[in-house]
């Protein structure tokens, strides 16, 4: 051996002993159990010690006629169509409110951003007993506003969607506030004060400049907040288990269901693929849009 | 400063202090109703403050549910399991990034393959395969399935990808091993990413509701948010003890956010954290 071998060999295995650690970890306990997850989605397996019987796609074609897995998959869409907008604007409007040099900036920022980081089951049974429909004080205030029947929230499959929602965007908005806090950071004064040259105001200025500069930013955020939303499920099972009935049953519930309350861990694997296969799309458009936007910027 | 500036100056204030109150309105409640009799909770009409504060509600909350271990638990939890994911996340992140051995390009993309792969799609195989490995209703399951994300490892390899070569270089001349440029060099330099991982897994592992309602069954293993949880199934009507319970559990994140805010911030801000 030379001792250019030598020194090569010494470098692979000091790389080695760096990667090792995590990567048998990661591969053992995630690499493996997504390849796994493939190999299920054909199969038909109770999770017991009993053999796994391969079944084809029939997991596929079970999943096309089961009402609770189309509910499921309408109801995540919905969920989504109406959180990521509103979490969106939300964010974006508070982002730019405090990035008019507000004073007590860092408590305002406190305010909107600690909901994001405490934990789904406490909030979930404090927005419960808000929102509980005959001694909440929601609807007691709505009741001395003059609303007479106001809506049963949870308890009514009309309504228990819209309490998801709205206590998604309260907890989630403050993540993107930062997001767009850290981009207007990056917008020039030059082209404000160009602008105010003009005779540009404060709406104008907001229209004209500061969205159009945004624009990387919010697709950025349409992106995470689209995933984040297809793989809802803790809030959900917190606050509505995915009921009254199916009416806040989302795709992650159907999983759960499949595998942990019926066993069917070859079926829940396929309708988790079908979760995949919309993140993916999500992502693929990310790549596009990244090349896309790194031209913009 | 003209009256229309002014003017919109304090739309500004008006505008942003009701949101941020709204924002506060249900930890205030949570907080007041700790400290009601559970029918006080629901009186109409609604009255905000409790007339006698029951302090006693948050001696009690420890004696109807195993609440104490639950807290040890969940402290052990978030404890190992942080540690375990930071120290080896850098380990990895720093082979990755600056040591060139090979097969390093093949075993990276390996990580990257499951980068897009939300846990919600491969939580039943994993769970499938944790039992076999009779690694289910453990906290040593729970610590094994959460301690290696390829995110940590993707975090940190951008941050040690940011120490300049001719610094290590420097460092490997004057004789340093690999493994003492890692610990005197590289770590110090990455110190800020560390805080972000550090606060990050410590509040997903503390909050994590999902992994630990799969994972176990036993009492005596069982998390805060399971135990908070349990709470409500078991005594449903109880609400102040409930509210009182879920101060506590929110507590220590609180002090942690209080002390960690800016790396919150500048994690989220220089984009490396997923929501």
């Amino acid at each position: 051996m030379t001792s250019r071998q030598k020194r090569e060999l010494k470098t692979n295995l000091v790389g080695y002993s760096f990667v090792i650690p995590n990567f048998i970890g990661y591969f053992i306990f995630i690499f493996v159990p997504v390849c796994f997850s493939f190999v299920l989605s054909v199969m038909k397996w109770d999770g017991s010690d009993a053999p796994m019987q391969f079944v084809g796609f029939q997991n596929f074609v079970k999943l096309a006629s089961d009402s609770t897995f189309i509910i499921s998959f309408k109801n995540t869409i919905w969920y989504a169509v109406f959180t990521v907008p509103l979490t969106l604007v939300a964010s974006l409007l508070i982002a730019v409110m405090l990035n008019s040099k507000i004073k007590g900036i860092v408590a305002y920022r406190t305010a909107f951003f600690f909901p994001y980081v405490a934990s789904l089951v406490a909030v979930g049974a404090v927005w419960n007993m808000l929102f509980q429909p005959e001694f909440g004080p929601i609807n007691e205030i709505l009741r001395a506003l003059g609303v007479a029947n106001p809506p049963k929230w949870c308890a009514s499959t009309d309504w228990a969607m819209w309490v998801v929602i709205i206590v998604s965007v309260w907890k989630y908005m403050g993540y993107y506030m930062v997001v767009y806090l850290a981009a207007l950071q990056g917008i020039s004064h030059d082209l404000y004060e160009a602008a105010e040259i003009d005779g540009a105001t404060g709406l104008k200025k907001l229209r004209y400049i500061t969205i159009p500069m945004l624009t990387p930013t919010t697709f950025f955020v349409v992106i995470m907040l689209t995933i984040q939303c297809f793989k809802v499920f803790d809030l959900i099972y917190v606050m509505t288990g995915g009921g009254p009935g199916r009416a806040t049953n989302v795709l992650v519930n159907h999983i759960y269901n499949a595998a942990f309350v019926d066993f069917k861990f070859g079926y829940a694997s396929a309708s988790a693929l079908v979760l995949f296969a919309m993140v993916l799309v999500i992502t693929l458009i990310q790549l596009w849009g990244e090349k896309k936007f790194t031209d913009f910027v | 400063m003209n009256t229309k500036t002014l003017k919109s100056r304090a739309i500004v204030y008006g505008v942003l202090t009701i949101l941020a109150v709204g924002m506060v309105i249900p930890f205030v409640w949570m907080l007041l109703a700790s400290f009601k009799t559970s029918n006080e909770v629901f009186s109409i009409p609604m009255k905000l403050l409790p007339k006698v504060w029951h302090r006693e509600n948050y001696q009690e909350i420890w004696k109807k549910i195993p609440l104490l271990t639950f807290f040890v638990n969940t402290t052990k939890l978030t404890f190992i399991t942080t540690v375990v994911q930071v120290l080896t996340s850098c380990f990895a992140a720093y082979g990755f990034a600056k040591v060139k051995f090979k097969g390093r390009d093949i075993l990276f993309v390996i990580y990257v393959t499951t980068i897009a792969v939300p846990w919600q799609v491969y939580m039943v195989p994993q769970f499938a395969l944790m039992g076999k490995m009779h690694l289910t209703n453990s906290h040593l399951g729970l610590i094994l399935m959460q301690a290696f994300s390829a995110f940590g490892v993707f975090l940190m390899r951008q941050f040690m990808l940011g120490i300049p070569g001719e610094l290590l270089e420097a460092a490997r001349i004057d004789g340093l091993n690999e493994y003492g440029i890692f610990a005197r060099i590289a770590l110090p330099l990455v110190k800020p990413g560390i805080a972000t991982l550090i606060i990050f897994t410590f509040v997903n592992i503390w909050n994590d509701f999902m992994g630990p309602m799969i994972y176990i069954n036993s009492t005596e293993l069982k998390t805060i948010q399971l135990g908070i949880r349990m709470f409500i199934s078991q005594y449903g009507a109880d609400y102040a003890l409930i509210m009182a319970a879920s101060v506590c559990s929110l507590i220590p994140i609180l002090i942690i956010f209080m002390l960690c805010q800016r790396w919150f911030i500048e994690g989220i801000a220089a984009g490396g954290v997923k929501g």
